[in-house]
């Protein structure tokens, strides 16, 4: 199938143009608009994540067969329509949840919503980049947003800090990233994912290059994809980064940037190094298997003494990133297929649990594990909420957090990987350890001082019941598993 | 569909209670017991319209579920399963009317726990797909944590969670086992499957992957260990005495009573219908590993036996007892024969009232005295006379006195594995001496004697009280004249696994 030309590529292109003519407008209208407390910058700017939506929606449906873009460098399929809606949905979360967060300055918002919309753009093309060069400027794109983004609490030294932190070990990880590129464009000559594939088998097989260098030059990019997704060792930024930065932000980069990053690391993996003669000499499935033992075995061990619920949180979604990577290392469509169910699943569960912590921090002013006491007299609602997305996040029945677990178990057992199956197993235990904590200072325990009931807005309730339905319900659907079986499809494997 | 009404009726409890306003206490707890009486009704109603003559399952709905894997929503009744549908049923409106005046806080949130818990166990018994029995199986340790962690003792929270590892921990092991299943199911030209009855038919056909020897040794140790943990086995019971400890008197009789079944109950209708090589691995009387179940159990009821004689706290000697009882199961299924299993199954259900009774009672004594300790009390006979009767008669049930119920399902059970092992069984007889001791010890120490003059103002049981105790006393009382009534519902069910497990 023959790439479209630039010109011809724009009509498909149009979700992302109209990301960017909207982050535009919302500068110019924050320029515009004289009051500080109005709304009205994020209303355009949740208006840009819908019209997004609708085009995303439109080019589905009016051109069903997957594109190459831009001769070659993007590409459209069902994949990438997957993670767009996906991201989407998180960046309108994230919307939702600063208009509602009263940690963020009101003076700043034009900026912040326009990064937001800049981010989602960013993400968007990590989810269709096919060229090596395409895929670095959207990560940079994505990293240096975010790390605006991480400091936006400019009276907050935590929050200047945890930017600090992001942009030193985000600067280390894209320079790795890029120098195992280099490797690769040297070794195969061109920067298609599609034909590295073939070429790099054919150099191996007459002996051109070493399969060490090859090795190198995939744990190398791994670097880069490592530090998107918080896996093992690249995960030491995250538990700094997601407690200084607004919670809205922490929300949306462990779901979202962790989303994209499963979307490269995908479309890398699976499309540049999945043919079996590429693996016979390289085995990087392997390797792969062993930092997602090692990322979930971390995370949810470092998570256990965690008194600051943020923090607990980002060890947690460090772990989950653990257990999603068991399903890239199975070069199965049910691996895939697993992620992406799993994706979905916990979209909702952890904004759900991040919003949660909004909220609390909102009303208790208080980011501690202490600021939950007695919460289930106080606010039985938002209490219970939590223990549905808690409890999901664990893995248990009948909950959705089950299903996506039981998906990535079942795939991974299926390609006889019992070891891995069985760490993630155990660390689901350890993981049920520091989630029920949070169930003890809530239920367990009586606020000490004030101990009145919390009201909170209908608005408040229905986004939060938008969160704790899906999280109950979702695993019961059979068109969610054919939706990320679809997706799937479209990935060209071995 | 009166199965399924069965099962989601307490779930319809939960959304009734959750919407009514929590300052109608009373009004909470009416509509709580209404929703645990129906399903006892409907319990009531199998039960009698059961036709016994079969082995078959009854009142079987099967409809799709989760097509993309094709889960099914796949219910049905056995003997085994109707007799603890029953039990379940039962202990439902008995423990809401002892939960009615000592539940001081959150009455509401209670009754909803309690009824999810409900729903989570009639659905477990059944269930016959092993995707939704799993599901079932799951849905009780939340509520469970919560009721043991919110209206617990003083060592509440850590009783909560160590229930909570301990049951998960068997359970993800569990899931391996049940995901290894599931891949390996698929026949010739079929798709991979959960249904347990096309299970059991693949695992007996020979050259299927699932009837590989050691194949079935693992994924029978994987369910073991999942059940184990909530029989419990040693050494994976040092949950159970905490647990029992600090939990409500509601709470333990589900605990004691119905919590404890489903482990067995899954011994049965997964370990040993579904792997019948895998346990012969551990049945056949070859070497350690061929008396292993056999030594478990021998173990349970020796330790159990022996540690309940050292305990001061009523409740945990109870708990202990337990332990012990649950032993007799476990020798009773390793026998591997009609007369055991039959003994083991009877013991299931005896033990479920004996146990609930001791509780309620042992529940009964603390609201008054505020304490559970053994030597403190002292000739409460003369005190609180009705009281000491019925505590009486569950205490002889208990220690196995011919007559009642606890007589006939161990008798049954040490008959039964008499004929595989021999010693073991010999042995075991030991843990019916110790539980004589401790049971008759406590009688002497809390009702004979001279009156301790603290407890002289001590009201006698109360109306509630009698109420939740006597249905368990006349059942206790008519399974030990007529086992029969038990026996014949299940019996078929019994013949048709011994069958299955002849044949290897």
């Amino acid at each position: 199938m023959q790439p479209l030309s630039n010109i011809e590529s724009l009509l498909h292109f149009s979700p992302e143009i109209l990301l960017v003519i909207f982050a535009a407008a919302v500068i110019i209208l924050d320029l515009v608009v004289k009051n500080r407390e109005s709304v009205a910058v994020a209303h355009l700017a949740l208006v840009g994540c819908i019209c997004t939506f609708a085009a995303v929606l439109f080019i589905h449906f009016s051109f069903r067969n997957p594109v190459s873009l831009f001769e070659g460098m993007i590409r459209l399929d069902e994949f990438s329509t997957f993670f767009k809606i996906l991201l989407l949905l998180a960046t309108t979360a994230t919307i939702l949840f600063s208009l509602r967060s009263e940690e963020l300055d009101a003076k700043l918002k034009g900026e912040y919503y326009a990064l937001l919309l800049a981010i989602t753009l960013g993400m968007f093309l990590m989810a269709s980049s096919t060229n090596l060069l395409m895929i670095f400027i959207a990560l940079e794109t994505v990293s240096l947003t975010s790390y605006i983004l991480a400091g936006f609490l400019t009276h907050s030294p935590r929050s200047s800090e945890a930017a600090f932190k992001y942009i030193t070990y985000g600067a280390v990880a894209s320079g790795t990233m890029l120098f195992g590129l280099s490797l690769l464009f040297g070794m195969a000559g061109t920067g298609d994912l599609t034909q590295i594939s073939g070429r790099l088998t054919e150099l191996l097989a007459s002996g051109e290059v070493s399969s060490l260098t090859v090795l190198i030059a995939i744990t190398f990019v791994l670097a880069g994809v490592g530090y998107k997704i918080a896996s093992v060792p690249f995960h030491m930024w995250s538990p700094d980064v997601y407690e200084g930065a607004p919670i809205p932000i922490t929300a949306f980069l462990s779901v979202a940037s962790k989303s994209a990053g499963f979307a490269l690391f995908i479309r890398f993996f699976y499309t540049g190094f999945g043919s079996t003669g590429l693996m016979e000499s390289v085995d990087w499935p392997l390797m792969l298997a062993i930092v997602s033992a090692l990322t979930m075995t971390v995370g949810n061990l470092a998570a256990l003494p965690q008194q600051n619920v943020k923090r607990l949180l980002a060890y947690s979604s460090i772990a989950h990133g653990g257990y999603l990577l068991m399903g890239g290392v199975l070069l199965t469509s049910e691996g895939v297929g697993a992620i992406l169910f799993y994706l979905v699943v916990y979209l909702f569960m952890n904004l759900g649990a991040f919003y949660v912590v909004v909220l609390v921090a909102n009303e208790m002013g208080s980011e501690t594990i202490d600021g939950y006491r007695g919460l289930g007299s106080r606010a039985p609602f938002v209490a219970i909420a939590m223990v549905v997305f808690l409890a999901s996040l664990t893995g248990l029945p009948p909950l959705a957090g089950f299903f996506g677990k039981w998906l990535l178990f079942t795939a991974v057992l299926e390609q006889g990987y019992y070891w891995l199956a069985l760490v993630g197993l155990l660390n689901s235990v350890v993981s049920l350890y520091y989630y029920a904590r949070i169930f003890k200072v809530m239920y367990f325990e009586d606020a000490e001082e004030d101990t009145d009931r919390v009201s909170f807005s209908t608005g408040t309730f229905a986004l939060l019941s938008t969160f704790v339905i899906p999280t109950i319900f979702i695993g019961f659907l059979n068109i969610f598993y054919t939706f990320s079986n679809i997706s799937v499809s479209v990935i060209p494997m071995q | 569909m009166l199965l399924s009404l069965m099962i989601f009726i307490p779930l319809l409890g939960m959304i009734t209670v959750l919407l009514l306003p929590r300052e109608s206490e009373e009004l909470i707890k009416r509509v709580t017991l209404i929703f645990t009486l129906i399903p006892l009704a409907l319990a009531v109603y199998l039960f009698i319209t059961y036709n016994r003559s079969t082995a078959g399952t009854q009142y079987v709905v099967n409809v799709p579920w989760i097509e993309a894997f094709n889960i099914q929503y796949h219910i049905g009744i056995d003997g085994l399963s109707v007799t603890l549908l029953l039990l379940t049923a039962l202990l439902g409106p008995i423990c809401v009317i002892a939960s009615w005046r000592n539940i001081e806080k959150g009455i509401k949130a209670y009754m909803a726990l309690f009824l999810l818990l409900e729903t989570g166990m009639l659905g477990f018994f059944a269930a016959l797909d092993l995707f939704l029995f799993y599901v079932f199986f799951e849905l009780t340790l939340l509520p469970m944590y919560f009721l043991i962690g919110i209206w617990g003792g003083p060592r509440r929270e850590y009783a909560a969670i160590k229930f909570f590892l301990y049951t998960l921990f068997g359970s993800v092991l569990m899931l391996v086992a049940m995901i290894a299943v599931y891949l390996n199911s698929n026949a010739d030209g079929f798709s991979r499957t959960f249904d347990i009855p096309t299970l059991i038919a693949l695992a007996s056909t020979e050259g299927h992957a699932l009837a590989d020897p050691k194949f079935q040794m693992w994924v029978f140790l994987g369910f073991f260990i999942g059940f184990a943990v909530k029989v419990p086995i040693f050494p994976f019971h040092t949950w159970l005495p905490d647990a029992h400890v600090e939990a409500p008197t509601a709470i333990s009789v589900i605990l004691a009573g119905v919590l404890l079944k489903m482990g067995t109950y899954g011994l049965v209708r997964v370990n040993m219908a579904m792997f019948p090589l895998g346990l012969d691995h551990f049945t056949n009387g070859i070497g350690f590993w061929g008396n292993s179940l056999a030594l478990l159990g021998f173990i349970n009821i020796v330790y159990g036996s022996f540690c309940a004689l050292a305990q001061t706290d009523f409740k945990k000697l109870v708990a202990y007892s337990s332990i012990g009882h649950m032993g007799f199961v476990i020798l009773g299924l390793a026998a591997r024969n009609d007369t055991g299993i039959t003994g083991a199954i009877l013991q299931m259900f005896n033990h479920g009232v004996i146990s609930a009774m001791l509780f309620l009672l042992v529940g009964v004594l603390y609201d008054r005295a505020h304490h559970r300790e053994i030597n403190g009390f002292g000739g409460l006979g003369t005190r609180m006379p009705v009281y000491t009767g019925i505590t009486t008669l569950a205490f002889m049930a208990s220690l196995g006195l011919p007559g009642l119920s606890g007589f006939v399902g161990e008798a049954l059970s040490l008959l039964g594995a008499y004929s595989e092992f021999k010693w073991l069984t010999i042995l075991s007889t030991i843990g019916i001496v110790v539980g004589a001791a401790y049971f008759l010890w406590t009688l002497q120490r809390v009702f004979l004697g001279n009156l301790n003059p603290k407890y002289e103002e001590l009201p006698e049981i109360n109306g509630r009280e009698i109420l939740t105790l006597v249905p368990l006393a006349i059942l206790t009382i008519l399974l030990g004249v007529w086992p029969n009534l038990a026996i014949d519902m299940f019996r078929e069910s019994v013949t048709n696994l011994v069958n299955v497990l002849k044949v290897i």
